[in-house]
C-alpha cells in the first residue's frame, strides 16, 4: 500500500532538495506535484484540496522561505500534515465498559468486513486474552451466516446460531442476550453490506445500532476504493456515529488514498489494517510512521516491532545460550532463522519497511521475492541431520544427493554452503567481547532520523 | 432498475458541474471543471489529462465558446474512448462442447453474485448452464454458490472447501460435455493480483481448462468493482496476464461510484466492456453501452 504516492513524493522530495532557496514558483510547482501525487493515489478531490491549501497556507508564510533549508522545512510540513490529517497516535478498540464490550461493524458489499470480524476475533482472544462471541446480523447475502459461523470455529470463538428468519434486529436482540448471559467480554456483531443511498438498509443499520448500542462502531472501507470512499464515508458517519475504521485489503498494491479519504471525513482513527486472507493478518494502524513511510523514509518501528513478535523467543534464547557456549551456528539454526524469516511476510514484507526500497527500480524490488528463501530451505530440509550440525561432511557426492533431493543444482548446494560459512563468520565476530557494539555502530550511520541511538 | 436510475446520483454530479460551467463560459475555468469532474469520477489524472487536452486546444481556438458545445464535444470525446470496448459477449448456439467462462477478480468485487445473476439472464433465454464452484478457499463461499444457483435453477458443481480448483473445474467440464450443457461458469476464489501463489493457481485452472478444450475458456471475465479507485488499471493488467482477459464487467454502479476507470481501461488495454451490475436482483445485470453510460452521466438531473 501507499508504494506509489511514496514513489511520487520520494521524487518531490529529491527535486526539493536541490534548491537551496525556495521561491514562490517553486513551491507553486511542488504543490501542483502533490496534488497530482495525491489524486493519483486515489485521495478523494475535496479531501486533497482542504490539505494542499492547508500545506499552502504555512508553506507561502515565514516558516518555509526564511528557513535554512527550505526544501527540508517543505517536507516536514507536509509529514506534519499528514499525520495530522491521519491522526496523532495509535489507537486500539476501547473496551472499558462492563462485558459484554458491543463492538459492530459496517460497510459497503464486499469490503471485507466478515473476514475483519474473524481477524478482531482472534487478535482480542489471542493477544488481549479476552473471551469472545460472534454474530452475524447479515440475512441478505446467502451463506453469510455460514462464513461467520466456520471462521468462528476455525478460531475456536464462540458464535450465535443465527437464523435469517429472524430479521437483522431479531438475531441482535437475541445474541446480545446470550453474550450477557455468557458474560463474555467482547460481543462482535457482523452486519450485512449496504449502499449507503439505500434508506431501507440504512434504516436497518440504524435500528440495529439503537439495539446493540456498541462501544465501538467501526466502518470497514477497502484500501483499493477511489473517489466514492469519501462519499460513502460520509453517509455512514451520518447514519451512524462510528468510532473508528478499519482498513482491509492493504496487501495488495493499491495506493491507499482511501485511507486518507475517509479520515478526513469522518474524523474518526483508523484503528486497524487488513493485510492479507488469513485471520491473522490484522495490524494496528500507526498514524505517524506510515506518514513517514508515505514520504519514503521506512517503517522502521513496525520492522522491529514485527521481528520481536514473530521471532520465536525461546528458539532465539536456545541460539544465543549456545553461541555464547562457544558453539558455533549450524545449519539447523540457519533452516530455524529462515523459517522465522518467512513467518514475517518473507523478504518483501521485510523490505517493504525499510527506508529508501521505495526508490529502487521496480525489477529489483521485484526479485525480493522468497523463492530463494524456499530454495535454501528445501536444501537443509534434504540433508542429514548430522550433514546440518557438522557441514564440513558435505563433500562431492553428498552435494549430489542433496541437490537431487531438493530439486536443485549443485552449484545451489555450494553458494548455500559458502553464503553459510559467511554468516558463520559474522556470527562468531558477533559473539566476542564487543563484536555486537561494533556491528551496531557500523550500522549506526545508516539509521533514520529520528529513532533513538 | 434502470440503468439512468442507477446512475443518478453521478448524472447529479456531472450536471450540477456543468450548470456551473454556464457561468465560466469556456476558458480555462471550464477546463478546470471538467478536469474535477473526471478525477472525481476515478478517472484518473492521466486519462483525465488526455481528454482535456483534446478539449483545451479547441477551447484556445475557440471552438466551444458556448457551454451546450463544450458538453457536446466532451461527450463526443468521452464516448469515442469507450465505443470500442462495448462489445456485447455473444454465445454461439449449437456448439459441440459448453462454451467455458471463467469468471476472475480480487476480494469482495461480487463474482458470485455476478455469477448467479448472468445464471439467469442465459437460462431466460433458454440456454442450459452449469456453474463451477472454484471458489474452494473462502468459507461457506460454496453455499453462497449454491444459494444463487437454486434460485437460478442451475447445477453447481462442487468439492470440499480446500479442494483444488482445477480439479473442480475440470469435473464439472466433464458433466457439462456428457450432459451437452450449452454454457458452463467457472467460479474463482478473489484473489488478490499480488498473491503470487494465488495467480498460480488461477494460471493452473486456465491450464486445465484448455487441456480440455485448446480453445476455451471462451471468455475470460474480469470483475471489477465500481467503486475501486486507480488500483483497477493494475487490477486488469495483471490478471491480463495470467488469463488472457476477453471481458471485463462492472458491478456495484448503482451506488455513487462512477466508475470513470473505465476510460483508462479502454484506453490502455482495449478489453470489451461486457456488462455493469445495477443491484442485487437476479435481474440486475445490463449489457454495458458507451452511449448509454456516457449520456447517463452527463444528462441534466
Amino acid at each position: 500500500m501507499f508504494d506509489n504516492l511514496t514513489g511520487r513524493l520520494a521524487r518531490i522530495v529529491r527535486d526539493l532538495r536541490g534548491h537551496g532557496r525556495l521561491s514562490e514558483e517553486n513551491i507553486q510547482g511542488t504543490l501542483r506535484e502533490l496534488r497530482l501525487a495525491f489524486l493519483e493515489a486515489d485521495v478523494a478531490l475535496p479531501v486533497v484540496r482542504g490539505f494542499i491549501e492547508h500545506i499552502r497556507a504555512r508553506a507561502v508564510g515565514q516558516e518555509v522561505l526564511q528557513s535554512l533549508t527550505p526544501g527540508q522545512a517543505l517536507i516536514r510540513i507536509v509529514r506534519d500534515e499528514l499525520t495530522t490529517l491521519m491522526g496523532e497516535r495509535c489507537e486500539e478498540l476501547s473496551l472499558r465498559q462492563a462485558p459484554p464490550n458491543v463492538v459492530m461493524v459496517a460497510g459497503l458489499q464486499g469490503s471485507g468486513k466478515t473476514t475483519t470480524v474473524a481477524k478482531l476475533a482472534r487478535r482480542l482472544k489471542e493477544q488481549d486474552k479476552k473471551s469472545v462471541f460472534l454474530a452475524s446480523c447479515d440475512v441478505h447475502r446467502p451463506a453469510a451466516i455460514e462464513q461467520l459461523a466456520v471462521l468462528a470455529r476455525e478460531i475456536g470463538v464462540d458464535c450465535f446460531p443465527a437464523d435469517p428468519k429472524d430479521g437483522a434486529v431479531g438475531i441482535a436482540e437475541a445474541a446480545l442476550g446470550q453474550a450477557r448471559k455468557g458474560f463474555y467480554d467482547v460481543f462482535i456483531v457482523d452486519t450485512a453490506g449496504r449502499l449507503h443511498i439505500d434508506s431501507e438498509m440504512m434504516d436497518e443499520v440504524k435500528r440495529l445500532h439503537a439495539v446493540l448500542n456498541p462501544i465501538e462502531t467501526l466502518f470497514v472501507v477497502d484500501s483499493m476504493t477511489g473517489q466514492d470512499a469519501a462519499t460513502t464515508a460520509r453517509a455512514f458517519h451520518e447514519a451512524l456515529p462510528l468510532t473508528g475504521v478499519i482498513l482491509t485489503k492493504a496487501d495488495g498494491d493499491a495506493r491507499g488514498g482511501a485511507a486518507l479519504s475517509v479520515r478526513f471525513i469522518t474524523g474518526q482513527p483508523i484503528k486497524f489494517v487488513g493485510m492479507g486472507e488469513k485471520t491473522h493478518a490484522l495490524e494496528p494502524f500507526y498514524p505517524d510512521r506510515v506518514a513517514t513511510r508515505i514520504l519514503g523514509m521506512g517503517d522502521v518501528l513496525g520492522l522491529i516491532e514485527e521481528v520481536e513478535r514473530r521471532v520465536d523467543r525461546q528458539e532465539a534464547e536456545k541460539l544465543a545460550e549456545r553461541l555464547k557456549k562457544g558453539q558455533g551456528f549450524d545449519l539447523e539454526d540457519f533452516r530455524v532463522q529462515l523459517k522465522q524469516m518467512r513467518g514475517m511476510g518473507g523478504i518483501g514484507g521485510l523490505m517493504s519497511k525499510l527506508p529508501g526500497v521505495s526508490d529502487l527500480p521496480k525489477p529489483v524490488q521485484d526479485r525480493m521475492d522468497d523463492k530463494e528463501l524456499v530454495r535454501l530451505e528445501a536444501i537443509i530440509d534434504s540433508m542429514t541431520p548430522g550433514e546440518r550440525r557438522f557441514p564440513d561432511v558435505i563433500k562431492a557426492s553428498r552435494k549430489r544427493r542433496i541437490s537431487a533431493g531438493s530439486g536443485t543444482e549443485v552449484q545451489d548446494v555450494n553458494r548455500l554452503l559458502k553464503q553459510f560459512t559467511q554468516i558463520q563468520k559474522t556470527m562468531k565476530r558477533a559473539t566476542k567481547k564487543g563484536g555486537l557494539q561494533k556491528l551496531m555502530r557500523a550500522m549506526g550511520g545508516r539509521l533514520p532520523p529520528g529513532l533513538p541511538h | 432498475m434502470g440503468l439512468k436510475e442507477g446512475l443518478r446520483r453521478t448524472r447529479a454530479r456531472f450536471g450540477a458541474g456543468l450548470a456551473r460551467l454556464v457561468g465560466t463560459a469556456g476558458g480555462e475555468g471550464a477546463v478546470e471543471e471538467i478536469e474535477d469532474l473526471l478525477l472525481g469520477a476515478d478517472a484518473g489524472v492521466e486519462a483525465t489529462e488526455r481528454i482535456v487536452a483534446n478539449l483545451r486546444d479547441r477551447l484556445r481556438r475557440r471552438e466551444l465558446n458556448d457551454p451546450e458545445r463544450l458538453r457536446d464535444a466532451l461527450r463526443a470525446e468521452l464516448i469515442s474512448i469507450l465505443e470500442p470496448v462495448s462489445t456485447p459477449l455473444v454465445i454461439p448456439r449449437g456448439r459441440d462442447t459448453p462454451f467455458v467462462i471463467l469468471v476472475v477478480g480480487v476480494n469482495g468485487t461480487g463474482k458470485t453474485t455476478t455469477i448467479g445473476k448472468l445464471c439467469a439472464q442465459l437460462r431466460a433465454q433458454g440456454r442450459s448452464v452449469a456453474v463451477a464452484a472454484g471458489d474452494t478457499f473462502r468459507a461457506a463461499a460454496l453455499a453462497q454458490l449454491a444459494a444463487w444457483g437454486e434460485r437460478a435453477g442451475v447445477p453447481v458443481t462442487a468439492s470440499s472447501e480446500g479442494g483444488d480448483p482445477a480439479a473442480v473445474a475440470f469435473e464439472a467440464l466433464e458433466k457439462a460435455r456428457a450432459r451437452g450443457t450449452e454454457v458452463l461458469i467457472v467460479d474463482t476464489a478473489g484473489r488478490l493480483h499480488t498473491q503470487a501463489h494465488l495467480m498460480d493457481q488461477l494460471r493452473k485452472v486456465c491450464r486445465v481448462i484448455r487441456k480440455f478444450d485448446p480453445s476455451a475458456p471462451h471468455e475470460a471475465m474480469l470483475v471489477l468493482d465500481a467503486t475501486t479507485g486507480q488500483n483497477a488499471l493494475t487490477q486488469a493488467t495483471e490478471f491480463h496476464q495470467i488469463v488472457a482477459l476477453t471481458g471485463i464487467t462492472l458491478t456495484k454502479m448503482d451506488g455513487t461510484a462512477k466508475g470513470g476507470m473505465v476510460f483508462a481501461l479502454a484506453e490502455r488495454l482495449g478489453t470489451p466492456i461486457r456488462f455493469i451490475g445495477i443491484g442485487e436482483g437476479l435481474e440486475d445485470l445490463q449489457g454495458f453501452d458507451a452511449a448509454g453510460f456516457v449520456d447517463a452521466l452527463l444528462a441534466e438531473p
